[in-house]
């Protein structure tokens, strides 16, 4: 069998999952199927599609980055503290300086999972709680209010230049676009799948490692902090105790449900764009059908779950996998 | 296709010239001055037996390890070769018994990927790929379908796989590292074809392998090492299987090892025409109490599934197992230890060893009945059991509480020796027992497996170091490629006709029967 028609099945299950979950919805709640659900679906996804992007560019490699929601948190108190300490300030700055903020913190993930040797697991554990913990530091557990946030970057989230899209809708997809790009048809793309498809083999390859972890990380970071970007626009807000928590679960369910195994190696950023769309559409229905807030976290988690267990068996393609896995 | 050292009007130059090749690994030197020419277009067998230093050579030339000393040149040039991928660019291709690949990634982007790194950021170009990769199996006459994943491919295809990689950056030396031993004999035949045609494009192979068979069947000359050092290097035509074992083997048996005295009773264990197809076939022999009964071959005879067969772990698909003269079943380890066997496997470090664990849970680990009467472990009963243990074996430590992981190797042996004498075993199955570790303390290994014996014990210890078996056995057993081939009392086991039990030849080739 050949990889592309793994790939394309994985995707084209999860299309029939939202079309079979929006019908469901849409019987029971005739509102569910109309332009503006669509409308508040998409608004739902650009930041989980951004840090989606980099998240599973880290679990192709075979690690994980726990640490997403507090860089997304960080960034966005310091660009909002820019903006709020120098109104005069372009928005570009503020941007620029989220990101670059973001890939900071990302260095620092890489640099301690591939110098040290630690697990990523551990290392993002605990960068997460740090992170956060500066970041109450560095703002005085203080908000920035929504008089602070530029004007122009919250018109981002609700004006459109086509089809009206807004802007950060079509950010979003166009990184998810350039992810494509990079991660299907450059040689450094590839060799991301094969450090994860094989750790050990890949250095004896001729693959630099250790470089293109820390890169991955970089990049998560760096997506992280556009993702903050993003929360300042659609929000209008940058709370140092809400901003991002719990965000990198939140992430990666999608990531996962997408097709990407956890076990390094495997994954598409379609399938990825369709996981992100499927929570997106599961997290706008469970309200709109009166579901209580408790349920929809339930909900949410057997979700994952259950495209864990799917996750796995379409990697070992069964007994028979298992047992050329084992003779191997 | 440029065919080096064929363009002078002089005697074909050396693609490769390795000159006083030495290597030491924890200050015991494993290969002594090597010197080797090897030229364009040869198949160059090398043979030796096991930890003779064949496979460091090999090693060294496709900079899997770097030499202590001497020096390698290419088409005349010294070259250095520091890392797997220096040897890549040199066009040297190591091909590993069973090939490291990328199992999620497809056949066309294993052939490719490490190649042209300079250019990261590069495009892949899916179809170009695919039609290069296309030819480069057709180039070979391997219909596969390069689009699908690497995982799920039999052995014999994924090395075809390496091959066409080592084509794909134009490899001029391509060593094989006993390629043959995963394969049925159809395939066997696939890929000697395809080493064929690597000779006749010029190119030079290494090939590694025990089977005399396929080393006269394929290889133009053999290089015989010993004990670390380039015996012979000769055209396979002017050598008998009887030379070529003789080069193999010509040292004499070490005296070191002390002669144990046994008083030899009843059988305690006996096999009947154990068989697990794929692993052995029809072996059948016994033990007596108080015997030392020696399993010698070479490795992948198995041996060590015989091993795993009579304790549980893979238990044979037919045959039957007596204990002290009943018929027994033991369909899982905990059916062996019930019976009084206890087994010591070779692979210390997955198989015997909780590595993290203290040396004395490690040790009582066997016997939780003893420690823990009601169900709930008793510290102190666990401290005096293993202290006790650990002092007869004389094992050196720091603390008793300390990770075993932290003992040197022959410390750890002893360890485990200790837990399953703790079960009091009445048969013992002692597989490799001193492989990597050092001599002082294989001394005193054998001199406690002989002890063990003198106590009515019965013994049996698997072997590839074949002066161990001569000078530790009362009887050797050699098996060969699944079967027993010889079963030779004492007197009669002498490193020659051990070897000539353990390596596999044709059938046709009479000149050399087992003398047992």
């Amino acid at each position: 069998m050949n990889v592309m028609d793994i790939m394309r099945r994985r995707e084209a299950g999860i299309v029939v999952m939202i079309v079979l979950f929006s019908l469901a919805v849409g019987i029971l709640q005739p509102r569910f199927l109309t332009v503006e659900t669509l409308r508040i679906v998409l608004l739902a996804v650009p930041l989980i599609l951004v840090a989606a992007m980099g998240e599973m560019m880290v679990i192709v490699a075979r690690h994980v980055d726990l640490s997403i929601g507090s860089i997304l948190g960080f960034t966005a108190i310091v660009a909002g503290m820019l903006w709020r300490d120098h109104p005069e300030l372009p928005i570009i700055l503020g941007v620029l300086a989220a990101i670059g903020l973001g890939a900071v913190l990302g260095l620092i993930n890489g640099l301690l999972v591939t110098i040290f040797k630690l697990p990523s697991i551990i290392v993002t554990l605990g960068t997460l709680s740090l992170y956060r913990g500066l970041l109450f530091y560095y703002s005085n557990a203080r908000q920035v209010d929504p008089q602070y946030i530029p004007h122009g970057l919250i018109e981002m989230s609700q004006t459109s230049p086509i089809f009206g899209i807004p802007w950060i809708i079509i950010i979003a997809f166009l990184v998810a676009l350039a992810t494509y790009f990079f991660l299907d048809h450059t040689r450094l793309g590839r060799q991301i799948y094969a450090i994860g498809s094989n750790p050990v083999a890949a250095p004896l390859r001729g693959i630099r490692a250790v470089p293109i972890t820390i890169l991955v990380f970089v990049i998560s970071g760096a997506l992280a902090g556009l993702a903050g970007i993003m929360y300042a626009s659609r929000f209008g807000y940058v709370n140092p105790g809400i901003t991002g928590v719990g965000f990198e679960f939140t992430v990666i369910a999608p990531v996962v449900i997408g097709g990407v195994s956890i076990n390094g190696g495997v994954g598409s950023v379609g399938g990825t764009v369709l996981g992100v769309i499927l929570l997106g559409a599961v997290s706008v229905a469970l309200p709109m059908l009166g579901v209580s807030g408790f349920w929809q976290d339930a909900i949410y988690g057997a979700v994952i779950l259950v495209a864990l267990v799917i996750d796995r068996s379409v990697r070992q393609g069964g007994i028979k996998g298992l047992l050329a896995r084992d003779a191997a | 296709m440029s065919a080096p050292g064929s363009d002078g009007p002089t005697p074909p130059r050396a693609l490769i010239s390795a000159h006083g090749i030495s290597k030491q690994f924890a200050g015991v030197e494993v290969l002594r001055d090597v010197d080797l020419d090897l030229y364009p277009g040869e198949i160059h067998a090398l043979l030796g037996e096991n930890g003779a230093g064949k496979s460091t050579f090999a090693k060294i030339l496709a900079g899997v390890f770097r030499p202590s000393r001497g020096t390698l040149a290419l088409n005349g040039t010294p070259v250095e070769v520091p890392t797997p991928i220096a040897a890549q660019r040199l066009g040297i291709t190591l091909i590993h018994q069973e090939p490291i690949s990328f199992p999620d990634l497809s056949v066309a982007e294993n052939l490719v990927l490490g190649r042209n790194e300079d250019r990261p950021l590069g495009r892949v170009r899916w179809g170009d790929l695919k039609r290069d990769a296309d030819r480069l199996m057709g180039r070979l006459g391997i219909g596969l379908d390069v689009t699908r994943p690497m995982r799920g491919l039999s052995i014999a295809d994924q090395q075809m796989v390496e091959i066409a990689r080592a084509l794909a950056s134009d490899a001029r030396l391509i060593i094989m590292d006993e390629p043959t031993a995963p394969l049925t004999p159809k395939e066997v035949e696939t890929l000697f074809g395809i080493v064929r045609q690597l000779r006749a494009e010029g190119r030079t192979i290494i090939f590694i392998s025990h089977r005399l068979e396929e080393v006269r069947a394929l290889c133009d000359r053999v290089t015989i090492f010993r004990d670390g050092n380039r015996i012979a290097t000769e055209d396979i035509g002017k050598l008998t299987d009887g030379d070529i074992i003789r080069l193999m083997i010509g040292r004499e048996v070490k005296g070191y090892i002390p002669k144990h005295k046994a008083t030899i009773g009843d059988v305690a264990l006996a096999v009947k025409n154990l068989t697990l197809h794929g692993k052995f076939e029809d072996i059948s022999f016994e033990v007596r109490r108080g015997e030392i009964v020696g399993l010698g071959g070479l490795v992948g005879a198995g041996r060590t599934d015989v091993a795993r067969a009579i304790f549980g772990v893979a238990p044979a698909q037919s045959g039957t197992i007596f204990v002290n003269g009943q018929a027994v079943e033991i369909k899982e380890p905990a059916d062996a230890v019930n019976q009084g066997l206890a087994f010591v496997p070779e692979d210390r470090a997955t198989a015997g060893i909780f590595r993290t664990l203290p040396v004395e849970q490690n040790i009582t680990a066997a016997v939780p009945k003893t420690i823990a009467p009601k169900g709930i472990i008793r510290r102190a009963l666990e401290r005096t059991v293993a202290g006790d243990a650990v002092q007869r074996l004389r094992v050196r430590l720091a603390s008793i509480r300390q990770p075993i992981g932290e003992l040197s190797g022959g410390n750890q042996q002893k360890a485990i020796l200790a837990r399953w004498l703790l079960t009091d075993p009445q048969i013992l199955i002692l597989d490799e027992p001193t492989r990597g570790i050092d001599i002082g303390v294989k001394a005193e290994f054998y001199e406690m497996i002989g002890e063990l014996a003198a106590s009515g014990r019965a013994i049996l210890v698997i072997s590839s170091e074949l002066p161990e078996l001569l000078a530790l056995s009362d009887r050797v057993l050699v098996m060969s490629e699944g079967r027993l081939t010889a079963n030779l009392p004492r007197g009669e086991a002498t490193d020659e006709t051990v070897m000539h039990a353990a390596v596999p030849r044709s059938k046709s080739n009479g000149n050399a029967q087992v003398a047992a």
